[in-house]
């Protein structure tokens, strides 16, 4: 954190200092308009909304990846390595320490991976920036995927990108605790009201009922379920101080004033997996990537998952996804273009699903899916209803401002929170 | 001390005698400086001056981070950038504002409590009686050399819900907060405890109006319970560097001048007070500096600890402006944080060596300049006699 100055002698006079200002000044002068050169900000209109030929270079690949970990490193190497045997291409499969960074700096440098993942929070902003060349209709296979996710990365009736596979949010039950206050499977809960009931049965002195999650990703879920969201994402019109959406988040703030539910801080717990895997909560509200976490980190706890509850408005979960991007300054986007029809193949997806843990996002692999996993079927039953996240460039802040508020949702309140990110987001979108 | 030198021991006062050798190998001279500090001076173009100059530039453009901020896609904006960190009602400025108010909060709180520390841990450190000197400079220098990371992460988990810290304060029976989670701000705590006012309940005179998109009552809120623990983290870390620069000092007082003080009959706080603090004047300038320059641009610790959160409360000029370019590509926003950021810090010290400025040397330099003036005075009354 400390930097140190060094402390230079002061130059004699003020000519001396003058001279070496102007020196200064000119090396950078000159220096500058060497930088400002072609190769500089070559190809700097390329991109743009309309379908352009995808380029051909020499067909070798850099493909940047956020990985969870070996396993998905692994499996994501051997598939791109698969790929380059049968094409006479190359691919290398590199793991970003941070990939937004290095996204970013690849895209300011005009040399960035030529696939690679991006997140459904981060589409939006790469998309109006022309950072990803639009592919996706020209994906074998395009209708097979899931439409909600395939408007996750749909911007002014473009879509740019392929989804790379999908989570959704499922209710996940701790079973010796739903046994132990005599509930059973009957008592599962299907509408808003029974989950506060169970919830509040299940509270007990050192364990709440159900813990979930900070933010928008959480308690979108039962917007959704009321009919209501933060966006209008077919219209990208900001819909959040609709009167659906205050009654969705005043539902959930009585189940935390009831103590019926608790946030993950409230019981020290970084999210709502570490608060269910430790016995805090019975109850919790998360993807499928809890899969992971529990095996690794709470293997004894027994736990069941159902659907989410039904509200008002019928069913309603929130996806997750990513997809992978081809940049818009790719040399090779017909090579990348194959690289990613490979990547998506029903099998190959399999492949990665037993690999890591993630649901595809094509529909002819669900069935095959489901007969492997089928303690996963209410995950992957979200991905007929569920709700992509919002996907309008430049919400950013209003968003991370929105979750900040959410904090405090206990205490808070709705009206104001929600008037104040359709406020907010509204502006943001005029910018 | 000060004898004033004759003025006839001036051996190069004389007029100029025309050009001569000594001036072509003075030019000689010049020319090798230049070629000395060459390599000094592309690097500090290439490192330094062009990306100033280019984020200045970025902070009045909307480059969204896409090839050459200088081609011709870019627009530029003028000073819309500005206007919407300081004068544009809207989320930017209240955000910035909120970043503004916890800086400000934050380095009250550290520069005088590392600089004290410092002080204190030197002048210990500097007793010759004390036994096993290098082992505790060695031990109170050694957070500093600890990677900020690797320290960060460890305060997580020392100030965890259920960590040490607490674990410690339930030993002495206090319910320790969820420290990360408590965006509590310490201020409106404090006045809540002395009956001033009702921390669940603000004021209304404090809350109806706003200034720069904050309500006084937001303005007042002190640091956070979160921030706090940055702050101890923060001052812990620093400690050690500017108590080494405290030492050097210290062991350069003459021993003699104390001695001389404690025959006058002062006292030890005397001594430290009149003889030893005067003399590490330019050291506590170069320290507070330093800290004000360090505190100003505090990232890492809440990059890794906070992200900014609890409800804002350790959000800081500098992570805002990583937040904005990196994770929204609005890098001209980002860049013009940046430079509101430099003129806040270069304010500041501008101001503090204005108040630390020797008083004494000033006269001194002023007496100096008059008695030039005066005799050049002489000398060209002279010449035309």
């Amino acid at each position: 954190m400390t930097r140190f100055l060094t402390c230079h002698p002061r130059p004699d006079g003020r000519r001396a200092r003058r001279t070496a200002l102007a020196a200064l000044a000119t090396t950078s002068a000159m220096l500058l308009a060497a930088c400002g050169g072609d190769s500089f900000d070559g190809g700097g209109g390329g991109g743009g909304n309309e379908a352009e030929e995808p380029t051909s270079g020499d067909g070798s690949l850099q493909v940047l990846i956020a990985s969870s970990g070996d396993a998905e490193t692994q499996a994501v190497e051997e598939a791109a390595a698969a790929w380059a045997e049968e094409t006479g291409n190359k691919a290398e499969v590199v793991v970003a320490s941070d990939i937004t960074q290095q996204l970013t700096q690849g895209f300011a440098g005009g040399n960035p991976p030529d696939v690679f993942y991006v997140d459904a929070g981060a589409f939006a902003d790469y998309a109006v920036n022309d950072n990803l060349y639009p592919y996706a209709s020209e994906v074998e296979g395009f209708d097979d995927f899931y439409p909600n996710l395939v408007e996750t990365f749909t911007l002014e009736d473009t879509t740019y990108c392929v989804p790379k596979d999908f989570s959704t949010l499922a209710l996940q039950i701790n079973t010796t605790a739903w046994e132990r206050a005599g509930l059973t499977d009957d008592d599962i809960p299907t509408t808003w009201e029974e989950l506060a009931s169970v919830a509040q049965q299940l509270s007990r002195g050192d364990q709440a009922g159900l813990v979930l999650g900070l933010g928008r990703d959480r308690v979108g879920a039962f917007m959704v379920q009321n009919g209501g969201f933060w966006v209008d994402t077919q219209t990208g019109e900001i819909t959040a101080d609709s009167p659906e959406n205050v009654e969705a988040l005043e539902y959930v703030q009585g189940l935390l004033q009831d103590r019926a539910a608790v946030l993950p801080p409230d019981v020290d717990a970084g999210w709502g997996g570490e608060a269910f895997g430790t016995g805090n909560a019975a109850m919790t509200i998360e993807g499928n990537w809890i899969r992971g976490a529990m095996e690794a980190d709470y293997p004894d706890i027994d736990y069941t998952v159902a659907e989410l509850p039904e509200g008002p408005e019928g069913k309603g979960t929130l996806l997750f996804t990513q997809c992978w991007g081809i940049a818009a300054e790719s040399e090779n986007q017909e090579a990348a273009i194959s690289l990613v029809e490979h990547l998506t193949t029903p099998e190959q997806q399999i492949a990665f699903a037993e690999a890591f843990g993630v649901m595809p996002s094509r529909q002819a692999a669900e069935e095959d899916y489901v007969a492997k996993f089928p303690d996963d079927a209410p995950f992957i039953a979200g991905g007929e209803y569920g709700q992509g996240p919002v996907n309008q460039p430049g919400l950013g802040p209003a968003l991370a401002d929105l979750d900040s508020q959410l904090e405090q949702l206990k205490t808070a309140d709705v009206q104001q929170i929600l008037q104040s990110f359709q406020t907010n987001a509204e502006a943001a979108l005029k910018q | 001390m000060s004898t004033a030198r004759p003025v006839t021991t001036r051996t190069n006062s004389g007029p100029p005698g025309g050009p001569s050798a000594r001036g072509r190998r003075g030019e000689n001279r010049t020319l090798a400086g230049w070629l000395f500090v060459t390599p000094t001076l592309v690097i500090l173009g290439l490192f330094l001056a062009i990306p100033v100059v280019m984020a200045l530039w970025v902070s009045f453009t909307d480059w969204n981070g896409r090839g050459s901020p200088f081609s011709s896609g870019v627009g530029f904006v003028g000073l819309d950038n500005y206007q919407r960190l300081i004068t544009e009602e809207g989320l930017t400025r209240a955000d910035f504002m909120t970043s503004l108010r916890n800086n400000f909060y934050f380095v009250l709180a550290v520069v005088p409590a590392q600089t004290a520390l410092a002080l204190l841990l030197a002048t210990i450190l500097n007793q010759q009686l004390l036994k096993a000197r290098g082992f505790f400079r060695t031990a109170f220098y050694f957070p500093s050399v600890t990677s900020s990371v690797a320290i960060s992460l460890v305060f997580l988990f020392l100030f965890s819900g259920t960590g040490v810290i607490n674990s410690l304060l339930a030993y002495v029976g206090i319910d320790g907060p969820t420290w990360f989670a408590d965006g509590r701000g310490t201020l409106h705590l404090l006045g809540d405890r002395l009956g001033l006012w009702d921390a669940q309940n603000p004021p209304a005179a404090l809350t109806g109006s706003e200034i720069f998109g904050l309500s006084p009552w937001e303005w007042l809120a002190g640091p956070s319970v979160a921030l706090m623990v940055i702050i101890f983290l923060v001052v812990w870390t620093t400690t050690g560097t500017f108590m080494l620069m405290f030492l050097a000092a210290l062991q350069d007082v003459p021993e003699a001048v104390e001695e001389a003080a404690i025959i006058d009959g002062a006292n030890r706080w005397k001594v430290f007070r009149h003889v030893v603090l005067p003399h590490l004047r330019p050291t506590l300038l170069l320290v507070i500096t330093l800290g004000l320059i360090g505190t100003w641009q505090v990232f890492d610790q809440v990059f890794i600890m906070t992200q900014g959160g609890p409800a804002k409360t350790s959000l800081t000029p500098a992570y805002l402006s990583y937040f904005y370019a990196f994770e929204n590509q609005q890098w001209g926003v980002a860049a013009a944080i940046a430079f509101v950021l430099f003129f806040i810090i270069f304010a500041l010290t501008s101001l503090q060596r204005y108040l630390f400025r020797d008083k004494d040397a000033i006269a001194d330099k002023r007496a100096q300049r008059r008695q030039n003036k005066a005799r050049k005075a002489a000398l060209t009354r002279g010449a035309a006699q």
